[in-house]
């Protein structure tokens, strides 16, 4: 290969002018470029929109949609898709709120969240590796089950006042005038973790390849069941503790909460990129996918003349685009 | 055939006996709950009791449904039938609100007119993305679902819209002939669909498409048309939906109208019968599974549960019935004795190696 | 060529390498499918630092055998000697734990993945639990180079053509140190001079010591690369023979069977005097379609039975799938009764009364879960539009007459299709097109796989249809079928026609030299003398 390498006379400028990112990384680019313009718009059209506040407290509100997107990114990779997410944050709100009503201590209630939905994510992924049933039914009874459960055990809504919750939902971290909130942390961990898993180990890899051919997978001797069903567990567990964190965000636990928010963790794994017949797609990009919403609810809110729902039909257009732009690219490769 | 089979064993053989039978079990549940369950009475020359409210109350699922078991036959799948729902209520209720004569009923049909142009054109545009631009289907109307909403809640400013028009609101309570108009509707389109794929060669073009797609295309079916064809029918019955569901509140709410529709609907078609894979469908079968869901979210509370716990039985049939049409968990439970799955490939095509 | 690595002792017509024990020995396997017969007491050996070619038409069970020596089939009886130990793999994974992989003609490979990747997953160097990327790199770019292959290992898969993929799925094979390398129609879709490139890389693995199975429907190809081979023919063993030593004619014989003495010609009537003056039905000219047929023309007259003969993959099945519209051409004209036209889709081509029926009568014909009744309607139904449905009484009355005309058993117009037999299934694929009253009929194996009545009454009726003056192109494996039914006789191989002659006084000896490509000269001699 030595033939193609660069040079080593030509410049450092030479090299950054000539390169061409790969074309696997366009859609997390255009994203990427999408979310600063977006940013540098509302900078010159709104004061103060450009704080960098603006920016931390767009991860702060945002942090449980980041880690739900992140845990749909893993099944959308495998070719699937995760409709339940929504109705498991709603669970996990009632949980963790019945529970510590109930006199539980907060850890205990926290771990009670957590294992619920992974339990809940492997329930699913069994359905769909062993029973071959379409990941669409099998997660869509995942959603009336985590809805049904919530309701189960309370139709009114419950509020959090446990200390340790509170104290955690406001604590903040301190950078001079600029601060961030534990859960925007733990949003960047886990996006950080979910993008190592993804890119360095043999099951990141293996989901990748289910996305890309899953008899392929499965003729080259991966482990396709073990990562199939492995997928299903990370996004019910994501979405648990996305449930967590919204209950520190909101502090109750409401069968009413996180409706259609599916729809939103989804439309962010789009727009971040992610290729939704799977293969193709970054953690990474899912992250930005949720910025990019997030900040267009952020313009609209400054801009105050413009109505909420505007989110939902920008969101829209974006998949749209995204979708039919990604639609032509996959036909003209060989 | 020679013999031909006893009655009993055609019925036993009948596709709609499950879905009957399930039918039948939450009935008599419901009796043994209530003995008066299944009690008519008559007033005002209008029929009431459960099993009325019952039909009435299927009536929104069960015309969504009878467009989703056509797209669904093609092996497709419309997301986006709530959100059209919503749409179709927003532009009938801000007409209705905007005119010049609120309660006239050349008003309440013009409404409705409007609305439901504006769904079949919906569903055209889910025809186009599926069939023109080949995005799979849940993709194609997911964009949909997700924008839907949005664009009521445009159409209504988002305010909660309550038209005052008799004649809508007649949609959802009124009662013809004795009968809930509600349901009356849904027997309408349900035989229109039923003429529309029986009497003219529909049908049988969806199945040959949604069973085997190259051999149709190689025998000339237009399966473009075809598609297009079902997913604007979806919206227009969407679209109808989303009247009677607004008609029975007298109000919409652009962010509750419909909202999982898509998943009662499909869960709907699923009971009566009709594969997911695509191919045969049944649309008495979808009758059948709209009256079921309704049913089921009846018998909830009369057997002393939350009404809102009906998602969770919910889940517990559309696990059960995926399971039974699954043929991977039938051979897993049929399969005590046998050693090996053998190979996956069909016999016919080891032979034709 | 194939001679100029490590010298091979020859011995007899069909002896191997005589001082060799066999890597590979399956002796008298058989398989049944159901009531089918698929493999019986066949035997292969094969031996390292050969490349031996299986050979055999469709349904000669080339694919089941090596998917019995894969662990994918089950086999009934016999046994298989790995290095001269009896072993029954239970899966390819087990298999390939014993040296033996298999690369299938499409590539089971992850296109979103990384050639490395590709190559090394499953099996990848890993630093603290963690794939080491570099480290994985640096092996698959060794592995590649002793292939004589430089790809970027970072790249991904999807980026290259197949044929680059094909080598990237045979570098997986033989990183595990095969012993034993399967290549199952490698060269299908692949042009000149990357076949050429696949020989380098095979010529390589076996001078390392590597036996390969190849299986090509290119005889020039297996005469190219391979030593030795095995030739199937219905789930049997006829022939094992040096490469060197047989010659093409041998071997297309042995592959199509049949002594050729025994042929009895049944000549039908001849009617196509009337065709060769006037304009032609159909003319193609020059039509070509990449990785599946070069430049080709065709005419075709009224009432004439077009043969069309060559071994699968000669391209015979392509020409007609373009015909029809089934694949569009990517150069050259169709001219219909003197009128230029564009074949986008078998919809046009039905418009134009073309009709097609497919060899794969179960993928591209069959709906299986409808009526017969509905079956049979489906192309006409299809062209008129939905809206405008046959009448009832049409449809009754269509059904009625074709399935008496064409003998379907049961002729119950309420069966499902999937419950008929074989050859009713085909006889009501054959009543589809009848009823669209076509001008042109393309039949590609309408025989195939049916019994001997169906056969014989399909074949009458082909005649019978000349006769009321539409043109027919008929496809078969079966020579004898085709010389038995043919007014003109087209020759296809390697993708091109090679040959076109009236259907007078050939017999099936002359087209097996044509397909075997005995040069035309001597051809041209036995037809002077």
């Amino acid at each position: 290969m030595s033939a193609t390498t660069v040079p080593a006379a030509s410049s450092t400028w030479d090299r950054v002018k000539g390169y061409r990112p790969p074309s696997r990384f366009l859609p997390v680019i255009a994203t990427l470029a999408l979310f600063v313009g977006l940013f540098g718009a509302g900078g010159v059209r709104y004061e103060g929109f450009s704080d960098p506040q603006v920016l931390l407290s767009l991860l702060i509100d945002n942090a449980f949609l980041i880690v739900l997107a992140v845990g749909v990114t893993f099944v959308i990779l495998t070719g699937g898709i995760d409709l339940s997410v929504g109705s498991v944050v709603a669970l996990s709100t009632m949980i963790a709120a019945k529970t510590l009503e109930m006199g539980w201590s907060p850890y205990l209630s926290m771990t009670a969240v957590l294992a619920t939905g992974t339990l809940l994510g492997l329930l699913m992924g069994l359905l769909v590796h062993y029973f071959d049933i379409q990941p669409f039914i099998a997660t869509l009874a995942g959603l009336f089950l985590a809805r049904g459960l919530t309701y189960l055990i309370s139709v009114e809504s419950i509020s959090i006042n446990d200390e340790t919750f509170t104290q955690l939902a406001f604590k903040t971290i301190r950078f001079g005038d600029y601060y961030v909130r534990w859960t925007a942390v733990v949003a960047l961990l886990v996006v950080a973790v979910a993008a190592y898993v993804l890119a360095r180990t043999r099951f990141g890899r293996t989901v990748y390849a289910i996305g890309g051919s899953e008899s392929s997978a499965m003729l080259m001797g991966l482990r396709v069941a073990f990562t199939k069903v492995g997928v299903y567990v990370i996004s019910g567990f994501c979405a648990s503790l996305a449930g967590l964190m919204f209950s520190l965000y909101i502090l109750s636990g409401n069968s009413l909460h996180a409706i259609g928010m599916e729809l939103d963790a989804i439309a962010a794994v789009v727009i971040g990129g992610t290729l939704l017949t799977g293969g193709r797609g970054y953690v990474v990009g899912s992250l930005l996918g949720v910025l990019v919403l997030g900040i267009i609810k952020t313009l609209i809110s400054f801009d105050g003349t413009l109505s909420s729902y505007w989110i939902r039909i920008i969101t829209g257009v974006l998949l749209l685009v995204f979708v039919v732009v990604q639609r032509f690219a996959s036909r003209r490769q060989p | 055939m020679p013999e031909n089979p006893t009655l009993v064993q055609r019925l036993l053989r009948h596709q709609l006996l499950w879905p009957v039978l399930a039918l039948v079990a939450l009935l008599v549940i419901n009796v043994v709950a209530t003995p008066t369950f299944l009690n008519i009475r008559m007033q005002d020359g209008h029929l009431y009791g459960n099993v009325v409210d019952i039909v009435r109350n299927s009536a929104p699922v069960m015309l969504v449904a009878l467009g989703m078991t056509l797209v669904i036959a093609t092996r497709g799948i419309d997301l986006s039938v709530g959100a059209i729902a919503a749409i179709s209520a927003a532009v009938a209720c801000t007409r209705i609100v905007g005119a010049g004569d609120e309660a006239a009923l050349t008003t309440a049909v013009m409404a409705c007119t409007y609305a439901l142009i504006a769904c079949i054109a919906l569903g055209a545009w889910n025809g186009f993305l599926v069939s023109v631009l080949r995005i799979q289907p849940i993709i194609a109307t997911l964009i949909l679902m997700v924008a839907g909403r949005g664009i009521s809640m445009a159409i209504t400013d988002g305010q909660i819209t309550t038209p005052n028009n008799g004649w809508f609101s007649d949609l959802a309570s009124g009662f013809v002939l004795t009968l809930p108009l509600a349901f009356i509707i849904a027997l309408v389109v349900f035989a229109l669909t039923a003429v529309l794929t029986r009497r003219t060669a529909l049908g049988m073009l969806i199945e040959a498409v949604g069973i085997n797609p190259e051999a149709s295309r190689l025998a000339g079916v237009r399966s473009r048309t075809i598609t297009w064809t079902v997913y604007t029918f979806s919206g227009l019955c969407s679209g109808i939906a989303g009247l009677v569901i607004a008609a029975n509140t007298n109000s919409v709410n652009a962010n509750s109208l419909g909202l999982w529709i898509e998943l009662d609907a499909i869960l709907a078609v699923v009971i009566g019968g009709t594969s997911l894979a695509g191919g045969r469908f049944s649309l008495t079968g979808t009758f059948i599974g709209a009256i079921f869901i309704a049913t089921l979210a009846r018998t909830i509370p009369n057997i002393g549960i939350p009404s809102e716990v009906n998602y969770l039985f919910k889940a517990i049939v559309v696990i059960a019935v995926c399971l039974l049409q699954s043929s991977r968990a039938r051979s897993v439970f049929r399969r005590h004795r046998s050693v090996t799955p053998g190979p996956a490939v069909p016999v016919a095509k080891g032979i034709a190696a | 060529m194939t001679q100029m690595d490590a010298p091979r002792v020859q011995t007899g017509a069909g002896d191997p390498p005589v001082e060799r024990a066999p890597v590979i020995e399956m002796r008298d396997i058989s398989i049944t499918f159901g009531s089918v017969q698929a493999l019986s007491e066949v035997s292969v050996r094969l031996y390292a630092g050969e490349v031996h070619a299986l050979m055999g038409e469709n349904g000669a069970g080339k694919s089941t055998l090596i998917k019995a020596l894969t662990g994918v089939y089950s086999i009934d009886s016999g046994v298989v000697l790995v290095g001269g130990e009896k072993h029954s793999f239970s899966s390819p994974l087990a298999a390939q734990a014993a040296g033996i992989s298999t690369v299938y003609q499409e590539v089971n490979l992850v296109p979103n993945l990384t050639v490395a990747e590709n190559m090394l997953l499953g099996r990848e160097p890993r630093r603290f639990g963690a794939v080491h990327v570099r480290e994985m790199n640096r092996r698959a770019r060794e592995t590649l180079h002793g292939l004589g292959v430089d790809i970027d290992p970072g790249s991904l898969l999807g980026e290259h053509p197949i044929a680059i993929q094909q080598l990237v799925a045979i570098a997986r094979a033989v990183d595990v140190d095969a012993r034993v390398l399967i290549l199952d129609e490698p060269t299908s879709s692949l042009d000149a001079d990357e076949v050429q490139k696949l020989f380098e890389v095979m010529r390589r693995l076996r001078g390392q010591g590597v036996a390969i199975v190849f299986v090509s429907h290119f005889l020039d190809q297996v005469y190219e690369i391979a030593d030795r081979m095995t030739i199937l023919r219905n789930g049997r063993l006829v022939g094992e023979r040096m490469v060197a030593g047989t010659p093409q004619l041998e071997l297309v014989k042995l592959m199509i069977g049949r002594e050729l003495e025994t042929l009895e010609r049944l000549d039908r009537s001849q009617s196509s005097s009337a065709g060769a003056s006037s304009t032609p039905v159909l003319k193609a000219l020059g039509i070509s379609r990449k990785g599946s047929l070069e430049v080709t023309d065709l005419e075709l007259y009224e009432g004439e039975v077009v043969g069309l003969a060559g071994l699968l993959g000669s391209g015979r099945t392509e020409l007609a799938r373009l015909l029809f519209g089934a694949d569009t051409v990517d150069s050259g004209d169709v001219t219909i009764r003197g009128e230029r036209r564009r074949l986008r889709s078998p919809r046009h081509a039905i418009d134009r009364k073309i009709s097609f029926s497919s060899e794969d009568r179960k993928s591209e014909g069959l709906v299986e879960d409808l009526t017969v009744a509905d079956n049979m309607l489906l192309a006409l139904q299809a062209s008129r539009g939905w809206l405008r449905p046959i009448p009832q009484a049409t449809r009754e009355r269509l059904v009625e007459q074709y399935l008496k005309a064409l003998d379907i058993r049961p002729a119950d117009p309420t069966a499902l299709m999937r419950n008929m037999s074989g050859g009713n299934q085909q006889k009501v694929l054959l009543a589809r097109w009848l009823i669209t009253e076509p001008d042109i009929l393309i039949l590609d194996e309408p025989t195939r796989g049916i019994d001997i009545g169906a056969k014989a009454q399909i074949q009458a009726k082909v005649a019978e249809l000349a006769a009321q003056g539409i043109s027919i192109v008929f496809i078969s494996a079966e020579l004898e079928e085709v010389l038995r039914l043919s007014d003109r006789l087209v020759v296809m191989r390697d993708r091109r026609k090679i040959d076109e002659r009236p259907n007078h006084g050939v017999n099936v000896s002359d087209v097996l030299r044509i397909i075997a490509g005995e040069s035309r000269s001597e051809r041209e001699e036995a037809e002077g003398a």
